[in-house]
């Protein structure tokens, strides 16, 4: 058992707290006006459909990031992280005028003398987004 | 079609780039982070994948950025960006393949202060036949 960033005790296997963070289109503009992506499948319904998708999809790097505060807020603060990586299996699809979710849990999957891993998982209107997503924090 | 001389190549930006409290705040606001101290953990994707496009759709090299999507993400953070830092960003074409028609593209980008690498960060490309 090891304590970690004022979270509590962790070993090998704790579950970390599910939570919520809402998406919606003024929050694409948003992430498109601060990351520089301005891909147009991001923002425009038309352009998106027209290119095959069911409509606007969040950025695969905007659910990285909200995954990523997650990460932050439980290891305490961005210093913490070394390593953080994930697969874009399936979209987080947006429509215009509503909020989705974007739900994200953990479990600890290894600890060791100066470190902790955790196996994250992300889902949008119940289907999982992010594959192979695992974070690595300062213990 | 990637030009398959470029896989294995390394790009050096020319340009240097320094990290502005505004970029820092107007990233961590997005998603509600109040500590702007320290840059969020994926926030030097602002850096590396505009670098990354730059690089691949030069038509010597020849990715077609316009289909192009993106497949997995990968950081490790050696030294946490601040406001101020400045770095070159290099980016290299670690592999190529295509598969069922799509070509699929991984490039590594290393942010570097002189000569130590602060950051690594692998970007794998999709571009959709």
């Amino acid at each position: 058992m090891v304590n970690i960033g004022g979270a509590g005790m962790i070993e090998v296997g704790t579950q970390l707290p599910e939570r919520i963070f809402t998406v919606n289109r003024a929050l694409l503009k948003a992430y498109a006006d601060a990351s520089g992506d301005q891909n147009p499948i991001h923002q425009n319904e038309e352009f998106a459909i027209s290119v095959g998708l069911p409509n606007v999809i969040a950025h695969g790097m905007l659910t990285m990031a909200l995954v990523g505060k997650f990460v932050t807020d439980w290891a305490g603060g961005a210093e913490k992280v070394t390593h953080y990586g994930a697969r874009f299996v399936k979209p987080v699809i947006v429509p215009s005028g509503v909020d989705v979710d974007l739900t994200v849990s953990a479990v600890v999957s290894a600890i060791d003398q100066e470190s902790v891993t955790v196996d994250l998982t992300a889902t949008s209107a119940g289907v999982k987004v992010l594959g192979m997503a695992k974070a690595t924090v300062l213990r | 079609m990637l030009n398959p001389d470029s896989v294995g190549r390394t790009f050096e930006g020319a340009d240097s780039i320094t990290v502005t409290q505004s970029e820092i705040d107007a990233f961590a606001a997005v998603i509600g982070e109040t500590d702007t101290t320290i840059a969020p953990p994926t926030f030097s994707i602002r850096i590396s994948l505009e670098q990354s496009q730059s690089i691949l759709s030069d038509p010597t090299i020849g990715l077609d950025w316009t289909r192009v999507v993106h497949g997995d993400q990968k950081f490790e953070i050696f030294t946490p960006l601040k406001a101020g830092d400045t770095f070159t960003c290099s980016s290299t074409i670690e592999s190529y393949r295509v598969a069922a028609g799509n070509e699929i593209v991984t490039v590594r980008s290393d942010l570097k202060s002189g000569s130590s690498v602060a950051l690594s960060s692998w970007s794998t490309l999709v571009v959709r036949a």
